[in-house]
């Protein structure tokens, strides 16, 4: 079937079996590799992407359900070269080691911090339940921190731009 | 144009070398020094270099070793041996290039080398030993690169070599300046120098430094190419039919409602297994449960057959360590502790495949993968080909620890495509990587010890028992057995460091399983030490000694017995620690020595409604020389959450003659919730080159969190992973 969604701000329409789960759509068809397959099976978040601001395991979620939507993807997270403020605070903290299961919790973190500014600790350990075997959680939570450091500081400049 | 030396078979030589040239694409000089020629030594030293030292890195065996590329752009490749799996090896190794050819950082690019393109690797990338064996045939071959290209600099600026100058990749001299590569591409015939001096490791502006990782930002970026990543085109997808049970053969097939299903290009029955090959992934996996499949099962395993066949008394003995009298069995003043630890998953996260092409004769497989030139020779044998039509391109890996020192299943891939005459691409689905892992051999201990009358231990035995880690492996062949007697990497751990007892002795039990064991991050290291460092704390409390005191008047006063003894003590300064209990939260130590680096954690663990949590953890290593102290860092943070997932968490177990759980969440692993929110890692260094830093910390971490718990509960926990 056709289903027409947009991804990253860009227009897409794809000729796939609706029940195909996106992660393979946006994999094998849009050649969008940085969402990362773990289980198949919704257990891990590498393949964590955003609909339509919602986080979704997109291993488990049927691509005809994105009919109409707007996908992001961690190649569409940051503002043209500028590095979305999770981005930065991993960049700052030296967070990746293999990488793989990155690009999922940037996705995950992102999406909590849009629900909850500046979570705590018991936040940050309901939300993020990724699954990371290089064991890079402790820089993870320090760099979460200071992500919702880095989100405040862009709001307020930016709220004090627009008094302006 | 490439630059390439013949073999030079002194590990430590700085003497003149043969270069040859020949063209190479896009690129203008490539150089590379000589082979670093692994020995093979006796048993003995074997045995020793198991426990303390470094093996010098062994390269191809028969050709030059390390590459660099000068681009036009005036940047250097590094063709590196070496992977790049997590552990930071190729930030390691660009610090040591920018330094001594003096470019900038961002000028040094580090790229896994492929079969057809550089030197790779032709044992594995394992053992934390990168660095360790590269640190100082890198600087060489750096040195001496900058120096050949630095005297024909000179030539072309009509200068003496002693007026020119270099920075940041740029030669200056008589007011004129020279990049690498315009000086690389004028050069008519190289004239190779003697291996100059190395700087002195103090005047190095990179190396020693907390440089931020040098694939960092592509990695959050989620640009990386890892295996799973990669493909080819008019490439087609594929999977494989694997058995669930333990030691089940393939028996009868029938495809016949499988080959119908959409997307499905053809079906290849092989010797074990069953290949279904289709357009799409998706596609490929509705026609495998399509597939009907007989299995030949001999036997119903079950976890108690496991246990009673792994046991201490059983399968092929061998003391491997002996020092005075052993405890008599009838001893009325012996004490008996027993442990185990159980089967354990690599769980990493990006699962193995590999993607393949075949066609006139020649292979090119990309994948994941820890040995590179042991999958080129599988990959040559099975399909009839000469290795040098055989090409391995190994991307990034999302996560090694041991899991792709076997990636045999670079040939399944290649298979495919031969049949089809098109690249397939092909990996495994997670439940595959649960049920097919080599998994870390469960183990089992029994600890033996005895005090004096005034409480000091006169005896201490450790006997183990372990399913294969080096035997059975591909990365040793089977005629080392017969010379080791011993499965190396089961024993890593096993022997007593404590050497000023007057009598302790370790005695090693193997047995091969029914299921595939083999190398995980540390190898017996976990295991062993949770169960020597938890005796010893135990006949401390028995003894009613401090156990810091305990421990320190065991250890030899030689540089090895120092060297663990100043970890310890750091430890113990660092934390004030102590053995008091409040609020149900208590402090456990315990230490290890692994591949010549010494380690100590200090951990803080707290027992809420019988649940226990590792709230801090304090790690002191002393891994020599540290030439990225912020990556050793890091290394000891991810041993120390992956070694307080394996001791708190993870379990396979055998149902209905098939390993469970199959699935991450059913296989309990620490997530976020679980690590700790302080781990302080303070890092000595004890000799003035690097040693091993990626798994040396994973050692004391499960004995700390159980000596802790005993404390805050008066139970000495001895089963893996622990519970209350």
């Amino acid at each position: 079937m056709k289903i027409s969604f947009i991804i990253n701000g860009k227009n897409e329409t794809l000729e796939v079996d609706g029940n195909t789960p996106l992660l393979w759509a946006i994999r094998d068809v849009l050649d969008l590799k940085g969402t990362k397959f773990g289980c198949g099976k919704a257990a891990c978040g590498a393949c964590t992407i955003h609909v339509d601001g919602q986080q979704v395991r997109s291993c488990s979620y049927p691509v005809k359900y994105a009919e109409g939507k707007k996908i992001t993807t961690i190649e569409g997270l940051s503002n043209g070269s500028e590095l979305h403020a999770v981005q930065q605070a991993w960049e700052e903290f030296v967070v990746p080691q293999c990488g793989y299961c990155q690009p999922g919790f940037i996705m995950s973190t992102a999406a909590l911090l849009k629900q909850i500014p500046n979570p705590t600790d018991e936040d940050i350990d309901n939300a993020i339940i990724n699954v990371c075997r290089c064991g890079t959680y402790y820089r993870m939570r320090k760099a979460i921190h200071r992500a919702a450091e880095i989100q405040a500081e862009f709001i307020s400049s930016s709220s004090v731009n627009a008094d302006k | 144009m490439t630059l390439q030396s013949n073999a030079n078979k002194n590990p430590k030589s700085s003497s003149r070398r043969k270069f040859l040239i020949r063209g190479s694409i896009g690129t203008i000089g490539v150089l590379a020094l000589g082979t670093y020629v692994f020995r093979n030594p006796l048993r003995r030293t074997v045995l020793e270099m198991a426990e303390t030292l470094v093996p010098p890195y062994s390269g191809s065996g028969t050709e030059a070793n390390l590459w660099f590329e000068i681009t036009n752009e005036n940047s250097i490749i590094l063709h590196s041996p070496k992977v790049e799996m997590g552990q930071g090896t190729f930030t390691g190794l660009a610090q040591i290039v920018a330094d001594e050819m003096e470019v900038n950082m961002n000028q040094v690019m580090v790229k896994a080398a492929a079969t057809d393109t550089g030197i790779v690797d032709g044992m594995s990338t394992g053992g934390s030993l990168s660095i360790a064996q590269l640190f100082q045939p890198l600087r060489e071959m750096a040195a001496t690169m900058r120096l050949m290209i630095h005297q024909e600099a000179a030539g072309l600026l009509g200068v003496a070599v002693e007026a020119v100058s270099i920075s940041n990749g740029v030669f200056s001299g008589g007011g004129k300046n020279l990049t690498y590569a315009e000086v690389a591409s004028k050069i008519k015939e190289w004239k190779l120098p003697e291996t100059p001096e190395l700087k002195p490791i103090s005047s190095y502006k990179y190396v020693g430094k907390p440089v931020k990782r040098i694939d960092q930002l592509a990695k959050i970026k989620g640009e990386p190419v890892f295996g799973m990543d990669a493909s080819l085109p008019n490439m087609l997808h594929a999977t494989v039919i694997r058995p669930e049970h333990v030691g089940a053969t393939l028996k009868s097939v029938d495809t016949t409602n499988a080959i119908s299903m959409p997307g499905v290009v053809k079906i290849i029955e092989q010797e074990g297994w069953v290949g279904i090959i289709a357009n799409s992934f998706p596609e490929a996996l509705a026609a495998k449960r399509k597939v009907k499949v007989e299995w030949e099962k001999s036997k119903e395993w079950t976890e108690e057959g496991i246990r009673d066949l792994l046991k201490v008394g059983n399968g092929n003995k061998m003391i491997t360590q002996k020092e005075g009298a052993t405890i008599d069995s009838d001893d009325p003043n012996a004490t008996i502790y027993e442990f185990t630890s159980p089967i354990g998953a690599h769980a990493q996260m990006e699962p193995n495949g590999a993607v393949a092409s075949v066609k006139d004769g020649k292979a090119t497989v990309i994948l994941s993968t820890q040995v590179i030139g042991i999958t080129q020779k599988q990959v040559a044998e099975a399909l009839g080909l000469e290795p040098e039509n055989v090409n391995i391109i190994c991307t990034y890996l999302g996560g090694g620890f041991g899991r792709r020192l076997n990636t045999s299943h670079a040939v399944q891939a290649a298979i495919m495509s031969r049949e089809v005459g098109r690249p397939v691409k092909y990996f495994f689905t997670r439940k595959e990587e649960f049920q097919n892992d080599t998994f870390r051999p469960p183990t089992h201990h029994i600890m033996k010890g005895r005090l004096t009358e005034n409480g000091s231990l006169e005896h201490l035995e450790h006997h183990y028992a372990s399913g294969d880690v080096a035997i059975n492996s591909v990365l040793m062949p089977a005629a080392m057995h017969s010379v080791l007697g011993t499965d190396v990497g089961a024993m890593r751990g096993g022997n007593i460091m404590y050497n000023a007892i007057p009598n302790y002795r370790a005695v090693q039990w193997h047995t091969t399983l029914p299921f595939a064991t083999s190398w995980w991050r540390s190898l017996g290291l976990l295991a062993n030490t949770f169960a020597i460092e938890s005796f010893i704390d135990e006949m401390s409390i028995k003894a009613e000694r401090n156990p810091v005191e305990f421990r320190l008047e065991m250890l030899s006063n030689d540089e090895k017995g120092e060297r663990i003894k100043n970890v310890i003590q750091k430890a113990v300064a660092m934390t004030d620690f102590h053995s008091d209990v409040s609020n149900n939260r208590a402090m456990g130590l315990a230490a290890s020595i692994d591949a010549g680096s010494p380690c100590a954690h200090v951990v803080e663990v707290s027992v809420t409604d019988q649940k226990i949590k590792v709230e801090k953890v304090t790690c002191v290593l002393d891994c020599g020389f540290a030439v990225n102290p912020d990556q050793v860092k890091a290394q000891c943070e991810g041993s120390i959450i992956m070694g307080i997932s394996a001791v708190l968490h993870e379990k396979m177990t055998l149902k209905d003659g098939r390993l469970y759980p199959i699935i991450y969440g059913a296989y309990d692993m620490a997530l976020m919730k679980d690590a700790p929110k302080e781990i302080d890692v303070h890092l000595i260094q004890g000799v003035d080159i690097p040693l091993p830093v990626g798994e040396p910390p994973l050692g004391p971490i499960g004995a700390a969190i159980g000596n802790a718990v005993r404390r805050i509960t008066g139970k000495r926990l001895t089963d893996l992973p622990l519970k209350l």
